[in-house]
């Protein structure tokens, strides 16, 4: 009896944890197909992609999915969220069912995809990832459109050489570790304080993306009294939390201040900050990969060929001094 | 002699196992760089007084820790479980206050409502979802764990939902007090209201039966009840209490940053805020309880934290340093080892009062 | 060692701080003999068993067991088992959530857990064999209390006990179980297994043993055989003293006398609980002292349950002194001046882990409520007054009430429910499982009361008890009021009668 209560509790607390999750119906479920459509002529698109919930970065890549394959554009778009990887093969095998003529995937986990996306091959279904690779042989996608986390860190290790201080005296706050983030932004500034002896390490520790986490870590060492000119945070959040520290502690950041305050993802109230100046850098994690996906299925529908597998997306670092409005509302996410 | 006695009976006292953790930590950070304990007075940005040092930003950052003891403690020693779910509860709870705070632009110019009735709709949120926590604890004797894990899973979505899953930002400085300082007072605004949450709950431990009736609920629930308390209600009153407590912990979490980020805001804290119950030697299987030594407990942890993150301990090593800290720590406060370390005091006793013996 | 002593311990003493819990004690057990360890709360009887089971070390002294050629070394309790030394406690210490067979097998160095089957079988063979009335595959929880105190037993015995201690084995049996328990000692007295038996019924005592051994004060009065120590001597050297017969309190008893004009303190009509028992009418007078009785489980408990709210009340009504009142709860019981003494005083009446104090206390600050808790000196004075009051022996307020023996635990509940200062007191069992002197003064202090004008509803499983304190008994049969006996009808075969139902 009473393990029936529980259970019973259990499944209405998943159900009421659905309701948090969408903010709206159609963001929530499995998948959600799109009015069937009369013409003919339009794509089948299937799109798989994980929970918009999940990160600001998330909803920005959503919104732009949403945005790009619309019935107006060409397309009859299915999509389907889930964090799970069994969940998004079973939505994939629907969508293979359903006779789409392109599957768009983000996967939640490298592995297991092998026999779905076999099965999509015989089905004459064309795959393209998106932002997240997997462990499966080329031959059975198209293409790949990702970030190149390696080449954001070292564009923003290079922006830092630029800056031409006397001496690099670095906080460096990472992100969960082993994240493809934390591990490609992580190795560009390990390399440049290796091989350059006026770069040194104050600090170097997780925060685990976390605002408060990054905010005890700075105001530790602000509490030790050692001297640093470089805060070089692995996203916004932790930027922000590092800057709150620095805030009570009277030290001054932003352009042409004490410390120099680096972020990634280009969130739009950061870049807000630096545009106001308060903050020095911040480098992009492109979400937007709806229009490279738009221009590799035109360039396959009109029966060419593309000449890369995998592309990389271009991926901007944005400096205080240089950045405008305009970009802020164009690449804020 | 008398000597001994107070030292046997002060190790007997629940109190002993969190103080002796703060002296040891005391004492290892003062062999291995003094200043640690050295406390500044400068000026902060805005150009206000403020102190600073490690042992500042212990009381500082220990504060909602100790404000989520208070609640976590009445709450295991009437149901003799644990809230789980009270980080997920601190990002509901967050989320309300910057929610009523920005209305429906979520960067206002200026705050849409006075930051005490944001706060006063967050605390009426936050005792809400204890309730709901409390019935299913109390009226549908789920175990604690089990039904406050409803809301750790859930919480976090419900805190995005809150806010459309925005993320909203408030510039007016203000608003930074709670988590900050207040202009002219050189001391962090969270620790004095962790302080105020403490003389509250003194006050109301001792001008309420509230101790008498949780540690009788949880020792003894049949007996409770033939002497006419009503053990449901006074679990139920617990959960509630607890969650008066997440909402003023939320608020000084959200005002830290001005922010909020809901998948992580205050994460892992319960495990913290447990623990912190643990330290002060109280039973997790509930009755008795220390409600001094919870408090002390949750600055012992924050404590704890401060030193590892002083000494540069390498970043994904931490959480295991900790843990390492953590296992002796509570070990230390297992009635078997103390019973054991007041034995073998008994034992130095009797030697030294032999040779004084033999001297005389 | 002596021929035929199966257990011989010599000197043994133990202390504990502050006290010297046994002073030089020896003790004798032979083999096939039931020997029953008689002794007051405190007496040493359960450090004598705890030393001898390993769960204390003893301090000095020395235990020879049948077979070992050189001292018994006990230092844990899974020594004791090994060296053939069997417990079965009062409190049933077996898995309610198991089977019977598991509960048999389980932490013993056997392979029958690895084959279900096998040893279901076995089980079951055992079982047959004590001839008790349970299956290998039942779930513990399911047997009544004596099935699973005789499950108990065979699980000891059938680790090959030399020595089976029974402590207070029958303290929540009725009569027929008791017999049931008897007859499987006498079985395995037949199988050469020497018995310690510890209780305090003498009557079973003088039933079914054959020596006892008294201790006093932790220290050995003597060992007698049963048939040389009449009751009242044996009593007389528990109490060491000479007893003013324990019938001595009757004559206070009879100075009752039931006015009928009189508007009773407390009346219930019809009254009905969800606990199973048939609707009863009930009554009770100012200065009365009045009593439930009959078998276990006929509903007596269950009657005064329904009266004080502790049960969900489903039908009836009920006045206070003519006037209609209603219960639902304990604590409306509580307003009405109604307190409750509960039958299980380890489930239902202490509160282990606080003090003293705070048990004696707690009633009465439920009674004046949530914001106005009383001041430390006020309820020191409260338990100060209650301690010495009614003579409880107690290291100070402050020590947890688990500590203390269980008839003082009984007295600080007696005496938590007396500081409310009740109209009408309710004492279900409030003698059950403590020593003798405890006992008398309880009865005493009953019949004190009654004659100061409170009215006193007493249950006890000992008619002798009744008989002394009630002036009327109400006689409950299968969850039934099936009678009521005053005046010259209170006696022990007209009570009897009344329960059994034969000739009415």
């Amino acid at each position: 009896m009473k393990k029936k209560l529980v259970a019973l509790l259990t499944a209405s607390a998943m159900a009421l944890s659905l309701i948090g999750c969408g903010n709206a119906s159609s963001t929530s479920g499995n998948s959600t197909s799109a009015p069937a459509s009369s013409g003919g002529d339009l794509i089948k698109v299937g799109i798989i992609n994980n929970d918009p919930n999940e990160s600001g970065y998330r909803t920005a890549n959503d919104k732009d999915m949403k945005a790009m394959f619309t019935e107006a554009n060409g397309y009859e778009a299915s999509f389907a969220y889930s964090l799970k990887n069994d969940e998004q093969i079973t939505a994939a095998q629907k969508f293979i069912q359903d006779g789409v003529d392109y599957l768009l995937l983000s996967a939640a986990d490298t592995a297991g995809w092998d026999s779905v996306l076999k099965d999509a091959q015989d089905a004459g279904v064309r795959v393209i990832l998106f932002d997240r690779t997997i462990d499966a042989s080329e031959d059975l996608y198209e293409a790949s459109i990702v970030s190149d986390m390696a080449k954001e860190g070292e564009t923003a290790v290079n922006w830092l050489k630029e800056q031409g201080l006397s001496e690099y005296k670095v906080i460096h706050i990472q992100g969960v570790m082993g994240s493809a983030a934390q591990q490609g932004r992580t190795g560009a500034l390990d390399a440049q304080v290796a091989a350059d002896s006026n770069w040194s390490l104050v600090t170097q520790q997780t925060a685990e993306w976390n605002a408060e986490k990054a905010q005890q870590i700075v105001q530790s060492v602000i509490d030790s009294g050692e001297a640093f000119n470089v805060i070089y945070a692995e996203n916004d959040d932790m930027a922000k939390g590092a800057v709150a520290a620095l805030d009570k502690a009277n030290i001054s950041h932003g352009v042409g201040k004490d410390v120099i305050v680096m972020g990634f993802d280009c969130n739009k109230w950061a870049l807000q900050e630096l545009l106001a100046q308060n903050w020095n850098y911040d480098g992009q994690c492109n979400p937007f990969q709806a229009s490279y996906i738009d221009e590799i299925i035109k360039t396959l529908e009109s029966g060419g060929t593309l000449s890369e597998k995998t592309i990389i997306m271009d991926e901007k670092g944005f400096d205080a001094t240089k950045i405008t409005q305009d970009d802020v509302d164009n690449y804020g996410i | 002699m008398q000597k001994n006695n107070v030292l046997t009976r002060l190790m007997r006292n629940q109190i002993f196992i969190p103080v002796a953790a703060l002296i040891l930590l005391a004492i290892f950070n003062l062999i291995m760089d003094p200043s640690f304990f050295k406390i500044t007075l400068g000026y902060n940005s805005v150009g206000n007084p403020v102190l600073s040092g490690y042992l500042i930003t212990i009381l500082d950052y220990g504060s909602e820790l100790a404000i989520l003891a208070i609640g976590m403690t009445l709450v295991t020693a009437a149901s003799g479980g644990q809230d789980i779910s009270v980080g997920a509860t601190i990002a509901i709870s967050g989320s309300v206050v910057l929610r009523v705070l920005c209305g429906t632009n979520s960067r206002p110019e200026t705050l849409q409502a006075p930051i005490i009735v944001a706060f006063l709709i967050s605390c009426v949120a936050a005792m809400l979802f204890g309730a709901f926590n409390g019935v299913l604890v109390a009226y549908f004797k789920i175990q604690p764990m089990v039904a406050t894990l409803i809301l750790f899973t859930a919480g976090r979505s419900i805190a995005a939902w809150i806010n459309n899953n925005e993320l909203p930002i408030i510039s007016d400085p203000v608003f930074g007090y709670f988590g900050g300082f207040i202009p002219g007072i050189p001391i962090p605004t969270p620790f004095f209201i962790a302080v105020a949450c403490m003389i509250v709950i003194a006050l109301v431990l001792r001008f309420t039966n509230l101790g008498l009736y949780t540690q009788a609920v949880g020792i003894n629930e049949n007996s409770s009840k033939l002497n006419g308390l009503n053990p449901a209600f006074i679990k139920f009153l617990t959960f509630v209490i607890l969650g008066l407590c997440v909402a003023v912990a939320a608020l000084i979490k959200v005002s830290r940053i001005s922010s909020i980020n809901y998948s992580v805001i205050a994460k892992d804290i319960e495990m913290d805020a447990i623990l912190a119950v643990a330290l002060g030697g109280n039973a997790l299987s509930g009755g008795k309880f220390n409600m001094a030594a919870s408090i002390l407990g949750a600055y012992v942890i924050q404590f704890l934290t401060t030193t590892l993150y002083k000494f540069n301990v390498q970043s994904d090593a931490l959480p295991a340093y900790k843990a390492v800290v953590v296992i002796i720590l509570v070990v230390m406060s297992t009635p078997v080892v103390r019973s054991w370390l007041s034995e073998a005091g008994k034992k130095i006793k009797g030697r030294t009062s032999q040779k004084a013996k033999e001297v005389a | 060692m002596k021929d035929g002593s199966v257990l011989e311990m010599r000197g043994i003493c133990k202390s504990f701080p502050g006290v010297r819990a046994l002073q030089d004690v020896d003790f004798t057990l032979k083999q096939g003999e039931i020997h029953a360890l008689m002794g007051e709360n405190g007496a040493g009887k359960s450090t004598l068993i705890k030393v001898l089971t390993g769960v204390y070390e003893k301090d000095e002294g020395h235990i020879y067991l049948k077979g070992l050629e050189q001292e018994a070394a006990i230092r844990s309790p899974q020594d004791a088992q090994k060296l053939g030394i069997s417990t079965v406690y009062q409190e049933i210490t077996l898995c309610p959530n198991l089977s019977v067979a598991e509960n048999m097998f389980i932490g013993r160095e056997t392979k029958h857990l690895q084959d279900w089957k096998k040893m279901n079988e076995a089980a079951d063979r055992i079982l047959q064999n004590l001839d008790i009335p349970a299956k290998a595959k039942q779930q513990l929880a399911d047997c009544s209390i004596a099935v699973q105190q005789m499950v108990a037993i065979a699980r000891a015995v059938d680790m090959d006990c030399k020595v089976l201690i029974l402590d207070e084995p029958t303290s929540s049996l009725d009569e027929q179980e008791v017999e049931k328990l008897f007859g499987l000692m006498r079985d395995l007295k037949k199988r050469g297994v020497g018995i310690i038996f510890v209780t305090h019924f003498l009557d079973q005592v003088y039933e079914v043993c054959d020596k006892i051994t008294v201790l006093r004060d932790g220290k050995l009065v003597g060992e007698y055989e049963i048939k040389e120590l009449p009751r009242l001597q044996l009593v007389s050297k528990m109490l060491g003293k000479e007893l003013d017969d324990l019938s001595g309190i009757k004559d206070e008893s009879m100075t009752y006398h039931e006015e009928d004009n009189m508007v009773p303190v407390f009346e219930a009509e019809k009254l009905q609980s969800n606990a199973g028992i048939k609707p009863f009418d009930f009554y009770i007078k100012k200065g009365e002292v009045n009593g439930f009785t009959g078998l276990l489980g006929s509903g007596r408990s269950e009657c005064v349950r329904a009266i004080f709210g502790a049960d969900r009340v489903i039908g009836g009504t009920v006045k206070k002194n003519g006037k209609q009142i209603k219960i639902n709860k304990p604590l409306d019981a509580m307003k009405n001046g109604i307190a409750y003494l509960p039958e299980d005083r380890k489930r239902d009446g202490i509160i282990g882990d606080l003090s003293v104090r705070d048990n004696i206390i707690l009633a009465l600050q439920v009674l004046k409520g949530f914001f106005k808790p009383f001041t430390k000196a006020e309820a020191n004075k409260f338990a100060e007054e209650y301690i010495k009051l009614l003579d409880i022996k107690t290291a100070s307020a402050d020590t947890p009430i688990k500590s203390l023996s269980g008839g003082n635990q009984q007295k600080v509940i007696l005496a938590r429910w007396l500081l409310t200062h009740p109209e009408y007191l309710i004492l279900d069992e409030p003698t059950r499982g403590i020593d003798v002197g405890t006992k008398i003064d309880i009865q005493k202090l009953v019949l004190k009361l009654a004659s100061e004008g409170m009215s006193v509803t007493f249950i006890s499983s000992e008619t002798d008890e009744m008989l002394r304190t009630c002036s009327r008994l109400i006689v409950m049969r299968d969850r039934k009021v099936v009678g009521e006996l005053s005046g010259s009808d209170l006696n022990q075969s007209q009570i009897m009668s009344t329960i059994a139902g034969g000739d009415k």
